[in-house]
């Protein structure tokens, strides 16, 4: 990861936030509960911080919070789009 | 490797756009899964195989716990799901707070890549404040919905609780700034812990005055919460892909946060700090004390057989009693009688947003016959039956004009203009928010009263052996 001007990060989360405005307000009111559960698996992408948190040649404590954050990431990304998979067929089938 | 790293996170963004844009139509939505599973499958192997990673056990164990914990999660009952997102964005601020407590100490140690600029600490101090505070706050909603023993149920309020709970942030956001400021000093270390721990308590302090009507609204500001701690942890790692998709998890929570608010008729701060549901100041004026008249299962399979259409208006009832496939019978039993049976969907009827919507295609009643609030209440007075099933505070008609109550001035479906309510309710007391509800003892009004999932394969058995023909 090389260090990127502060001012790009910025710009790319002001843009982010209106594509997620946009994007979201066009969501079905009948989605709201898997939507809510498809994002926050999505959000889990900060599993990738933990993957280097804890894989990487670091003290024993720093690992171990890494491993924990990694864990509690992996736990909402499994569960995350699973279970918005199941809520998504109950609304397909029709 | 470096633009490896770049193009796939290049590419699960992209997908992770896509996954949410299909999410406009119940036809197109099962893509957005498998659009999100590949960008995250694509976006953890990039990481994975970076060279820096060389404890490769470590990342097989935690992402073989993370399956055993988040595949049982992911099966739990449709009517748990409010408890399972809460719990989800507990997991979510938890990984932020972590990761971030961990960057401070690495470069603390001197071995972190990345230099400590002011920009960056203040990503980090934002980072565990609202990761931390997610993580309590969203186990205590979770705990609250789950209906944990030791977690009140009704709002804890005291004296000065406002006061507290500012105070309390102020003093993290202070010792933030002042680490911010000085990263290096001896006490910084200290105060960096401290800001942790005032995070944790404060995550508590704000969620415990509040009730269970106040759910839909506290999970998706929980959530808009959640996604702004993974984007501020995209800002300390300098992730274009994280800041990315926190700014799509935190958008999706802050509009449907403004969609509850607006539903309720309420302001952010209202719900986070008004406390809701506290002793109603007398609501009945006196000499007025009306009584609701009961109706017999019998009576009442009468009345809907002989309505032309019937208006069904779910609410947290359903969902406690499980009822949702017992009153997909009932439809079928109606709707073969040539009844005209639609549903009254309240956004913020239930535990979260989308709850009723849910349950009910769990029990395959097709979408076409759920109605927003919007939609159905022009039709209410041309309605000959209007269903209430364990809904309360959504179809109180004191919240027009009442200014005593809690609910005032939020939109409601009107149940009250239908020529004939039947309202099945659990028990004689008032529902969750703690307000009475004249809609009972309007003169067209019906009770049942019982377990809604009891009452309704009552209603059931009339239309299919026994009672009406």
């Amino acid at each position: 990861m090389t260090p990127t001007d502060f001012g790009s990060m910025l710009f790319v989360f002001v843009l982010a936030t209106f594509i997620g405005l946009g994007v979201i307000r066009r969501v079905s009111r009948l989605l709201y509960t898997p939507l809510m559960s498809l994002t926050n698996a999505i959000s889990a992408i900060a599993v990738v911080g933990s993957i280097v948190v804890a894989g990487a040649d670091h003290p024993l404590t720093i690992r171990i919070l890494g491993a924990v954050a990694l864990f509690a990431s992996m736990t909402n990304i499994v569960s995350g789009f699973m279970i918005t998979d199941r809520m998504l067929k109950m609304f397909k089938k029709q | 490797m470096h633009l490896i790293g770049e193009l796939s996170a290049v590419l699960a963004t992209a997908l992770f756009i896509f996954a949410l844009y299909w999410m406009n139509d119940p036809k197109t939505a099962r893509h957005g899964v498998i659009a999100g599973v590949v960008g995250m499958t694509v976006a953890v192997l990039a990481t994975w195989i970076q060279p820096e990673i060389i404890h490769h056990g470590w990342v097989v164990g935690a992402i073989a716990a993370g399956f055993i914990v988040g595949v049982p999660l992911s099966r739990v009952p449709l009517t748990a799901v409010p408890q399972r997102t809460a719990l989800s964005h507990a997991f979510g601020g938890l990984a932020a707070g972590l990761v971030g407590t961990a960057e401070y100490f690495l470069w603390r140690g001197g071995a972190a890549t990345a230099q400590m600029t002011h920009f960056r600490m203040s990503a980090l101090a934002a980072e565990v404040i609202l990761g931390f505070l997610t993580f309590t706050g969203s186990l205590m909603a979770a705990g609250k919905l789950q209906e944990v023993r030791w977690i009140p149920q009704r709002p804890v309020t005291y004296p000065g609780q406002n006061f507290v709970n500012i105070g309390v942030l102020a003093i993290a956001i202070g010792l933030g700034v002042a680490v911010v400021l000085q990263p290096g000093a001896p006490w910084a270390q200290q105060a960096f812990l401290a800001i942790a721990a005032l995070a944790l308590i404060f995550g508590v302090l704000l969620i415990i005055p509040i009730g269970g009507a106040d759910m839909p609204t506290v999970i998706s500001i929980l959530n808009a919460y959640a996604g702004l701690s993974a984007v501020a942890m995209g800002f300390v790692l300098d992730s274009k892909l994280l800041v990315t998709a926190g700014a799509l998890d935190g958008s999706s929570g802050l509009i449907l946060s403004i969609i509850m608010c607006r539903a309720m008729n309420r302001s952010f701060t209202n719900v986070l700090f008004g406390a809701f549901g506290r002793a109603q100041p007398a609501a009945l004026a006196a000499g007025e004390q009306k009584v609701w008249k009961q109706e017999t299962v019998e009576g009442a399979a009468q009345l809907l057989d002989q309505a032309r259409n019937v208006v069904v208006i779910p609410g947290y009832g359903m969902a406690v009693a499980q009822a949702q496939h017992k009153v997909r019978e009932l439809y079928d039993a109606l709707t073969k009688r040539g009844v005209t049976v639609k549903f009254a969907i309240h956004p913020v009827a239930g535990r979260m947003p989308g709850h009723m919507n849910v349950l009910l295609a769990e029990a395959n009643i097709p979408y076409s016959a759920l109605v927003e609030m919007d939609e159905i209440n022009p039709e209410m007075p041309r309605t000959d039956v209007a269903l209430v099933l364990g809904a309360n505070d959504v179809v109180n008609p004191a919240a027009r004009y009442n200014k005593g109550t809690p609910i005032y001035g939020m939109p409601i479906i009107d149940a009250d203009k239908a020529k004939t309510v039947l309202a099945v309710k659990r028990s004689k007391n008032p529902g969750f928010a703690g307000i009475d509800n004249e809609l009972y003892v309007q003169d067209n009004t019906w009770m049942l009263f019982g377990d809604a999932k009891a009452v309704l394969a009552d209603l059931v058995k009339q239309f299919g052996g026994g009672g009406i023909h």
